[in-house]
């Protein structure tokens, strides 16, 4: 008992240490720059003590939980040796992880409202709701499809690099094609798209499919997916912006 | 005692409707992933998960600390941190005691926006829990060679530079597929020189940083300085943060893991 308070006490002292930079940055531009007093110094101190708790617990279950099934997963489907089923697994997370998303649903949200005034589309709402619901699909495709590519470049044991630097071709060659009121949402769209819940299983689910495939480095082919998962969307989403 | 108990008991009630929000918010999020997890353990592979219990308690974490982390974010810093970025930008504050000729800017004169940019940039990467994520494995797939310290901090100095670098882009006007074409290259570039074992672990880092405390601040950043900048407009030159701050952090990654080989090479002659 004594034991685990210690553990808790000292992995909330942890996450204070990881917090202390953004109550520095914020009490000093509102003090000295801004020179205005803190508006609601109770709310702040007990919104603080939350984050602090919940980055803790957070840190505590990823290792508990996320990260085991992530691997034991990938384990179970490297030991099956059905690639049909782990290619769609894969397709499936990423697609299912995304189109759910909060902060693409706000992103998807307001680019259909850019595109409306932009006459890119109609003005209505319908208009406005169908392009949203569009972009939100194209995006979880992308993401899907970026999951499956890692997967079966983990699987083959492809260079991580190649497929990089082919996908920052194919960005700069929809840039120079795709209208240019898209060009910003899609290069933003790469980056909201892996969510916190996201990252930490689809980064155990590689290096756990790497280490358990012979002549595979965890750490060379382990990692990668997420990188994929914010380069798809940028190309995808300006091919969206051309279709429409 | 009654007078405390009157208005301890509405507010505890109230924080207590809050959490409840937040709470179905974050498992309707999480449930995707759980269909899918269990999904495919059940009907595809057809195995138990090993340890299901310990899984489960560990999942009610993850869910019980995400939510009270994003609910204290709400209600401490995400609503200061969208002033301060609003009052920055105002026009008031950065041409206060300055005669300002109408129509003209200078892109200097936005210096405390580059600096509460960087700063925050920096700041907000430092507690993002999904590179704590990433730190962690990095740390335990590389024995230990990779710190967890060391990789935050390089991808936090690689957002703060892009965020600054970003800022200064909406100010400028200049167009965004510039830097980020730039930015492929030296990625390119350095991709042929650095460690073999960083690459695929930096290319990841550009996608973890921007997660749930970047993005609020830095969207609302953004969209603030374009709409006071005269002669920006927030629909077209409000976004692209977000992808600076994820095509930096590559960069500083692959330059850190350049640095400490180099420091090694050094050492050991």
């Amino acid at each position: 008992m004594l034991s685990a308070l210690k553990a808790l006490f000292l992995s909330l002292v942890g996450s204070l240490r990881d917090l202390t930079p953004i109550i520095l940055v914020i009490a000093f531009f509102q003090l000295i720059v801004l020179q205005q007093p803190i508006p609601d110094l109770w709310g702040l101190i007990s919104g603080i003590i939350l984050v602090l708790f919940g980055l803790t617990f957070f840190i505590y279950g990823l290792e508990m939980g996320l990260f085991p099934i992530g691997e034991s997963m990938a384990h179970a489907f490297a030991k099956k040796g059905s690639v049909v089923w782990l290619l769609i697994f894969a397709f499936a997370l990423g697609f299912g992880t995304t189109i759910a998303e909060p902060a693409l649903i706000a992103v998807a949200a307001e680019s259909a409202k850019i595109a409306a005034e932009a006459n890119i589309i109609a003005d209505s709402k319908e208009a406005i709701a169908s392009y949203a619901t569009g972009l939100r699909v194209t995006v979880a495709f992308s993401v899907g499809f970026a999951i499956l590519l890692g997967v079966l470049r983990i699987l083959k044991g492809w260079p991580m690099h190649y497929l990089i630097i082919g996908g920052y071709i194919g960005v700069v060659l929809m840039t120079t094609v795709a209208p240019k009121s898209i060009i910003g949402i899609a290069y933003d769209s790469g980056g909201v798209t892996t969510s916190t819940i996201t990252v930490p299983l689809v980064t155990a689910l590689g290096v756990g499919l790497a280490s358990s495939i012979k002549g595979r480095n965890p750490m060379v082919d382990g990692f990668g997916l997420i990188a994929l998962a914010s380069l798809t969307p940028i190309i995808f989403v300006m091919g969206y912006g051309m279709i429409i | 005692m009654e007078f405390m108990l009157s208005t301890i008991i509405p507010s505890i009630i109230q924080w207590l409707t809050d959490f409840s929000g937040v709470l179905f918010a974050t498992i309707k999020d999480v449930l995707p992933i759980v269909v899918i997890l269990f999904g495919f353990q059940f009907f595809i592979l057809r195995k138990p998960i090993p340890n299901l219990r310990k899984v489960i308690i560990g999942f009610a974490y993850v869910l019980i600390g995400l939510t009270l982390f994003l609910q204290g974010l709400e209600q401490a810093l995400f609503p200061l941190g969208r002033l301060m970025a609003e009052q920055l930008t105002h026009p008031d504050f950065i041409y206060a005691g300055v005669e300002h000729i109408a129509g003209t800017i200078h892109w200097f004169d936005y210096f405390w926006v580059y600096i509460f940019a960087i700063a925050i940039g920096f700041s907000t990467t430092i507690a993002e829990p999904s590179l704590i994520a990433v730190a962690i494995k990095a740390n335990q797939v590389s024995g230990g060679s990779i710190g967890v310290w060391g990789l935050r901090l390089a991808v936090a100095v690689g957002v703060a530079v892009g965020i600054g670098l970003g800022t200064y882009r909406i100010v400028t006007g200049y167009p965004l597929h510039w830097f980020i074409i730039t930015g492929y290259v030296v990625v390119v570039i350095q991709t042929f020189f650095a460690p073999r074992l960083i690459v695929p672990l930096a290319y990841d880092s550009g996608g973890v940083t921007t997660s749930t405390v970047t993005v609020p601040l830095v969207a609302a950043l953004g969209l603030g300085l374009a709409e006071t900048v005269p002669g920006r407009n927030p629909l077209m030159d409000g976004f692209g943060l977000i992808a600076f701050a994820s095509l930096f952090p590559i960069m500083s990654v692959m330059a850190y893991a350049q640095i400490s080989e180099y420091i090694n090479r050094r050492t050991k002659k």
